[in-house]
């Protein structure tokens, strides 16, 4: 099975490869769509950590690092080359010197400096503030105790020195758009957020607030031959069925689809061969609460999860718009461990590890969850049945997203269903198992196995990316034996594009978010977009 | 007239202040907080540091009663605050989308009126004929047609079918943007206009006051120019100024919908994020709409019936 969906990843990897491969064409406009909300929040990427706002942020800026989809890793952006000291802690970046901001001015490390200080500076209070501590002395910038971030130093102007808090790979936090890289020749900060100037390979044109950003080609961008649009229209459709008419009705060129679409579009002829798949970063479980006493013993949480019939729930409800879990690390990890079977449809088993627990009799419990349609109260639903026959009764306990938020984050829960990122970043996404980690941060079921903290201390210190992938494969295991969660889904995004689109990439940490700057239109687009 | 009008304006304020302070005590207890609400969508795990940072930036963490000061303070001095989500003042965002939301209200109220009232009027003046059967059939299916699907169905056939119109958006503000959005919104209106403009004209047809106008030799077409339309005024302007006054809070859906950039989308997107002082404001804002309206209304009754203000 896990074979069949490595394979199945892979090939959607290659769908996006093979329409990069044919000759690029310069012009063109792109509608593209912005599907999460009604709104940009603000145009000052920075300081908001919505992935709405990434769709600007793409277009517009750069970081130091961005996201290599094909790759499947971070790569240097706004560098040539870095040098890296024998610990692994001091990387001296070569800036490129041909980066150039939409106002004229050159990228120096300067640039660099203030945008890390701007995204740190405590009282702006911005979300970025926690990629930008893995710099040394951040924290105390951070917490006001330091005028300046101690591990920022200006060699010349194309040369930044940056010593991390540890031997950690920076691209993770540092190509995040909340730590894009802003000029710092301009006076007034509150411009950002209505006339945006960045480095990216699109200058901002105009802004119609609720309805769409609109982004126009720059000529100086420093990629050579390269944006191949003239224009992109960033539009706001947060209603999947509106998405769905005027995809069809070839208003917009690409959508992201929800289940049912899904099974919709694959069934039409004129549709399906236009389906861009990847298995995204997020990992959709039940969380159980420790401080719940059937929590307490491990038999009950494994008898869980075999009392569930998850490929059943994957197929029949979320219509496969998704990948059975076989631990919390997602397929595109690079500790993804493939070997790993995840916990099967066993009834029988699980009566018998609540037998051994003491729960023969079963018990009940409640799930706190948001009426979402692939990890919310309809999943909730499907399970009832299930568990009721190994004896456990579950009552959904429907509230909104926000308050499940307030209630995941508070421990106040029996149990919880959500989606949580697991990745891109193995190690970061693991460390929320790490006994250390708050509850109130990720550690939401109040993990805690020394064997497992153990693992992962070795993998934060081993630099060799093979050695480190196995111990955190390892302590993935552990996580999944354990079983704090039930192991339900990694989400497989879709999204659906015209056939005119090409270049379009599997990004597994958010599909809906493209380079923009790779994406070329062919001469069989409508005439209002060639 | 004059002091019949203050009166009304007057009477507007504590409407008002009763409103913020509900909008108030509501966002206070509901769960969920705007920094919390930053990591609901599940694409990103909590972070502990940044929720209390942003809690003592807003002034969350103060007690609700000293929040309630600085509310109703800023309120006396008409200022609405700043958003959590956007950090700009409240009132910049509303006025952003107030024009796209005023459009889409006024379309949909002239699109009602313009074709409601004469339809009513026609099937009052023909009761029992087809065209008033057809007309109440209507008028009950708009009513009874729920706006999301109404929509669709409309951007399935003059947009996906017949390719006349765009499916969505706002483009740049042109008539064919605004068409399908607001006769959407205009649909359920224009019903109720039809049906209220159909009673009222039969309630004043059956008048005694008619049958003396037709005893006097009055001609029919002078009779329902003179009388009829007149007296049936007050029942229209009524039924047109209490839905003018909601439309603005009815066209969430809508403009979710069409993705019309109004402030029923902004007051969606600012719920769901707890960004608090633009739920607020926007409430504000849609309610007051309304009592302005219903004021205008009243006026306006007082100009055609001079016994209201005598009233």
């Amino acid at each position: 099975m896990l074979k069949r969906l490595t394979l199945a990843a892979m090939l959607s990897l290659g769908v996006a490869t093979g329409a990069l491969a044919a000759g690029e064409r310069h012009g063109g406009t792109l509608v593209f769509t912005a599907p999460y909300g009604s709104s940009f929040a603000t145009l000052d990427v920075q300081a908001s950590p919505n992935t709405q706002e990434e769709f600007i942020a793409q277009a517009i800026h750069r970081a130091l690092y961005s996201w290599d989809s094909i790759q499947n890793k971070p790569v240097l952006e706004l560098a040539r080359s870095e040098d890296v000291s024998e610990d692994g802690t001091v990387h001296t970046y070569h800036l490129r010197d041909n980066a150039i901001f939409h106002n004229g001015k050159p990228l120096t490390a300067d640039d660099i400096i203030y945008s890390y200080r701007r995204i740190a500076n405590p009282k702006n209070a911005f979300p970025g503030a926690s990629y930008i501590a893995v710099i040394k002395g951040a924290d105390d910038f951070i917490a006001g105790k330091a005028k300046e971030i101690s591990g920022l130093k200006k060699i010349d102007d194309h040369t930044l020195e940056i010593t991390f808090v540890g031997p950690i790979n920076p691209g993770f936090s540092l190509m995040q758009n909340t730590t894009v890289i802003y000029p710092s020749d301009v006076k007034d900060e509150s411009s950002f957020a209505k006339t945006p100037v960045g480095l990216g390979a699109f200058v901002f044109k105009e802004h119609v607030p609720g309805s769409q950003v609109v982004v126009e080609k720059f000529d100086r961008y420093y990629e050579e031959g390269k944006p191949y649009l003239d224009r992109i229209n960033i539009t706001l459709m947060g209603e999947d069925a509106a998405r769905d008419i005027a995809f069809r009705n070839k208003e917009i060129d690409v959508s992201i689809l929800g289940p049912t679409q899904y099974q919709a579009y694959q069934g039409e002829d004129a549709l399906k061969d236009y389906l861009l798949e990847v298995a995204e970063v997020y990992t959709r479980t039940i969380g159980f609460n420790p401080s719940f006493e059937p929590f307490k013993d491990k038999r009950v949480r494994q008898a869980i999860n075999y009392a569930i019939n998850t490929p059943l729930i994957v197929e029949r409800l979320v219509k496969n718009k998704a990948y059975p879990a076989s631990g919390w690390l997602p397929l595109s990890s690079p500790a993804f461990d493939k070997d790993k079977a995840p916990y099967a449809f066993d009834p029988d088993k699980a009566k018998a590890l609540l037998a051994e627990a003491g729960y023969a009799d079963g018990f009940e419990f409640e799930v706190t969850a948001s009426p979402n349609e692939s990890w919310g109260v309809p999943i909730v639903e499907a399970i009832l049945p299930m568990l009721k026959k190994v004896g456990i009764t579950v009552k959904p306990k429907p509230v909104e997203s926000s308050a499940l938020g307030d209630a995941v984050t508070s421990g106040n829960f029996s149990a919880y269903i959500w989606s949580i990122p697991s990745g891109p970043d193995p190690l970061n996404a693991l460390r929320c198992f790490l006994s250390t980690t708050p509850q109130s941060a990720c550690n939401y079921s109040s993990y805690a196995n020394p064997e497992f903290d153990t693992l992962f201390r070795a993998a934060e210190q081993e630099r060799d990316p093979t050695r480190q992938s196995d111990l955190l494969r390892q302590a993935n295991n552990i996580v999944q034996d354990d079983a704090p969660v039930w192991f339900f889904n990694y989400n497989k995004a879709v999204m659906a594009y015209q056939p005119w689109i090409h270049g379009l990439v599997p990004n597994a940490t958010e599909l809906a978010v493209q380079p923009y700057d790779e994406i070329w239109i062919d001469e069989t687009a409508p005439d209002a977009r060639r | 007239m004059l002091r019949f009008t203050l009166r009304r304006i007057l009477q507007v304020a504590p409407t008002v202040v009763v409103v913020a302070l509900l909008i108030f005590v509501i966002f206070s207890v509901v769960p969920g907080t705007f920094a919390v609400s930053l990591f609901a969508d599940g694409k990103r795990a909590a972070d502990p540091q940044l929720i209390a940072r942003l809690n003592e930036e807003f002034g969350l963490n103060k007690p609700l009663m000293e929040r309630f000061v600085t509310y109703v303070t800023d309120l006396a001095r008409f200022d609405l605050g700043t958003s959590f989500r956007t950090r700009q003042p409240v009132v910049d965002l509303i006025s952003d989308r107030m024009g796209a939301s005023l459009q889409l209200s006024v379309a949909a109220m002239v699109f009602a009126i313009v074709v409601g009232v004469p339809l009513g009027f026609l099937a009052a003046l023909r009761p029992g004929s087809i065209l008033d059967t057809t007309t109440m059939i209507g008028a009950i299916s708009g009513l009874s047609l729920p706006d999301f699907w109404f929509g669709l169905l409309l951007m399935y056939l003059f947009a996906l079918q017949l390719n006349w119109l765009p499916s969505f958006g706002y483009g740049d503000g042109s008539l064919r943007n605004l068409i399908l959005p607001a006769v959407t919104l205009g649909v359920a209106p224009l019903a109720l206009l039809a049906r209220t403009t159909r009673a009222g004209v039969l309630d004043v047809l059956n008048a005694d006051f008619i049958r003396t106008a037709h005893s006097k030799g009055m001609s029919e077409a002078k009779v329902v120019r003179w009388h009829v339309s007149r007296n049936a005024l007050v029942l229209i302007v009524t039924t047109v100024g209490l839905q003018f006054g909601s439309l603005i809070g009815q066209a969430v859906v809508i403009e979710k919908l069409f993705a019309w950039p109004g402030i029923g989308s902004l007051l969606v997107d600012s719920v769901a994020i707890r960004d608090i002082p633009v739920v607020q404001g926007t409430i504000l804002v849609i309610v007051l709409w309304f009592l302005i309206i219903n004021t205008a209304v009243d006026l306006v009754y007082a100009a055609i019936d001079p016994r209201i203000k005598q009233e």
